[in-house]
């Protein structure tokens, strides 16, 4: 009798245990929601958004700078992480029966699994080091770090495409690449969009490898052979600074990041989980 | 996707005669697959320029302070310009160690949770919650860590935690509120997200006949429960070396946690340590001479071969552990 009484306790003991570690993983998500919105909020005002970084001991201020850096380099980086996927991503997924596949997507999930800030030294030794700290350098850093999200997305989104609709157009005599364009990547459509969304959420929260390929700028772009100033990197390097006003500053771009990440992610979500 | 890939030859050899329209199709597709191939293979040009430029920028490190480089003890740019290493890979390897150690038993919780315990549309929702905490950028987790959880720390659990422990060595010593500890449980945070995703995944590809006989004998909820994790255990463990590579590879958090003081090893788990990363982020452009930069570089070489080690051996075992798991739900 007793024996099934410990075996009773014992099993009560460990569900509660499971369901403690799922509360206490949550702490830190809601206690993070709830610090950034509560401090972000009181960031922002019309001057956040149309206004440059102050300088130092200058009252106000905003990010504008930032978000027209961040879009920058943010556009730069799709402009070669987003063609280079999406042929990966259809490669691995239309022709998958060869070798070659296998090897890629192996080295794929070898490039994703990189820190970001090994790939930042890898943009500064390669392109810093020749053409100086610049949106170029910061740019490609983020395009790398691109390249295995877009691929592994638009794979997964190939793959879940019907054979039957294939083989349909086929039977028609369309040829294959015109099929693999025409029929599959058009009805795969919103869940690679979301897949370059999801990508672009993700780089628009790195800031590691900013920091060391392009370095903090307090001002307009000025050129592609100089640095921009970026949402991210601001927040390291206002949340290190000793003063209120940048701090403050720090919180609100925290709370733009974060919005924008729950909106994407919502909207995965909602297309994945659909179809 | 599963093609007839010899179709062309097939048709050859039926001695057919094809319309130029057909053979225009082949060229199309043998085109398409050609280009597409060449983007593919631009993974082969990225890795080996990286790892080349990587070997390239520390080359004069590793010219000038070989092997000493990863066991010296001194970073001294300024005066004697003597770099080594060793603090940092420590440092790295501690703050990941304390992470897996708070990491990866609530990973199991989760993952458990979410393939046995939940019903499946409570799992959803928690399933997206658990992306939302990977999607938060990491400078977010430093800037609440720096003024949100080093305060709490500071004032409400290691003081406690000192009283209750303080006779061991550890846990003795003046607390900061950032340091070692406080940097092991921010990247524990940071890695439970992609560790319990895994382990969900591995719990829920055990085949349910595991848990129908042992429940037929009268198991508990829990006593089943085990036999689902010692079935996928191999996976477990390649789960937490997944977590491993994410941890050894975060900067910015750690960066605005850990206090970043360059010692061999700190007197306390509250003392302030450095990690590789962050000493990359805080130096790197602040690097005058070439021997200093070599050096940066030097540091991030070594991590990529220590994060590229971890997780292609996490990646193998995982990959090992699904293929067995559904390998034998087919039979």
């Amino acid at each position: 009798m007793d024996y099934h009484k410990l075996r009773f306790i014992k099993d009560r003991l460990m569900q509660s245990l499971v369901y403690l570690s799922l509360i206490l993983a949550f702490i830190p998500l809601f206690s993070i929601i709830y610090e950034v919105f509560v401090r972000g909020v009181s960031a922002i005002n019309v001057d956040f958004f149309i206004k440059p970084t102050p300088t130092v001991g200058e009252v106000g201020g905003g990010v504008a700078n930032a978000i027209q850096g961040t879009l920058i380099t943010i556009g730069l980086a799709s402009l070669i992480g987003v063609p280079v996927g999406l042929m990966s991503g259809i490669f691995l997924s239309e022709y998958s029966e060869s070798r070659l596949s296998m090897i890629i997507r192996f080295l794929h999930d070898v490039l994703g699994g990189v820190p970001s800030i090994v790939i930042g030294v890898f943009a500064y030794a390669l392109i810093t080091r020749s053409i100086g700290f610049s949106v170029t350098a910061a740019a490609f850093a983020l395009a790398v770090i691109m390249i295995p999200i877009v691929t592994r997305t638009t794979e997964e989104a190939l793959k879940l495409v019907p054979m039957s609709i294939r083989e349909a157009a086929i039977a028609l005599g369309i040829p294959r690449w015109k099929v693999t364009i025409t029929i599959a990547l058009s009805s795969a459509r919103k869940a690679i969009i979301t897949g370059i969304l999801l990508s672009i959420a993700r780089i628009a929260g790195e800031s590691a490898p900013i920091l060391v390929s392009m370095g903090f700028w307090r001002w307009w772009f000025a050129g592609l052979n100089r640095p921009v100033a970026n949402l991210a990197l601001n927040i390291f390097i206002f949340a290190m600074s000793p003063f209120k006003n940048w701090v403050t500053l720090a919180w609100g771009s925290a709370l733009i990041l974060i919005i924008m990440v729950l909106i994407i992610s919502v909207l995965a979500r909602i297309t994945l989980t659909r179809g | 996707m599963k093609m007839p890939r010899k179709m062309p030859l097939f048709f050859n050899s039926l001695n057919l005669k094809f319309s130029s329209q057909f053979k225009n199709h082949l060229k199309g597709d043998n085109l398409f697959k050609l280009v597409s191939a060449l983007f593919a293979s631009s993974i082969f040009l990225l890795l080996g320029l990286m790892i080349y430029t990587l070997i390239e920028g520390s080359w004069l490190s590793i010219q000038t302070f070989g092997l000493n480089f990863i066991v010296g003890t001194t970073w001294d740019p300024a005066i004697s310009k003597v770099f080594g290493a060793l603090p940092l890979i420590l440092g790295t390897l501690v703050t990941s160690a304390i992470a897996l150690l708070i990491g990866v038993p609530i990973s199991l919780g989760i993952g458990l949770a979410l393939s046995e315990y939940l019903p499946r549309r409570f799992g959803f929702a928690i399933s997206f919650l658990v992306e939302l905490l990977a999607a938060v950028p990491s400078v977010v987790y430093g800037l609440w860590g720096m003024f949100v959880l080093i305060p709490f720390l500071r004032e409400h659990v290691y003081p406690y935690l000192q009283t209750a422990l303080g006779f061991i060595p550890l846990f003795s010593g003046p607390i900061y509120g950032g340091g070692v500890l406080t940097g092991g449980i921010v990247l524990a945070i940071m890695i439970i997200p992609t560790v319990s995703a895994v382990m969900r995944d591995l719990f829920s590809a055990v085949p349910n006949s595991q848990r129908e006989a042992i429940i037929a004998l009268g198991a508990t909820k829990w006593e089943t429960t085990k036999i689902v994790v010692s079935y996928a255990r191999s996976g477990v463990i390649g789960a937490a070396i997944l977590g491993l590579g994410r941890a050894v590879g975060e900067t910015m958090a750690i960066t605005m946690v850990i206090g970043n003081k360059f010692q061999v090893w700190p007197s306390s788990l509250f003392d302030a340590w450095y990690t590789m990363a962050a000493i990359i982020a805080n130096e790197l452009l602040e690097a005058t001479y070439d021997l200093y930069v070599s050096a940066l570089i030097n540091v991030g070489l070594i991590l990529l071969i220590i994060t590229l080690l971890i997780n292609v051996l996490a990646r193998l075992i995982v990959w090992r552990a699904m293929r067995l798991t559904r390998g034998i739900v087919r039979e």
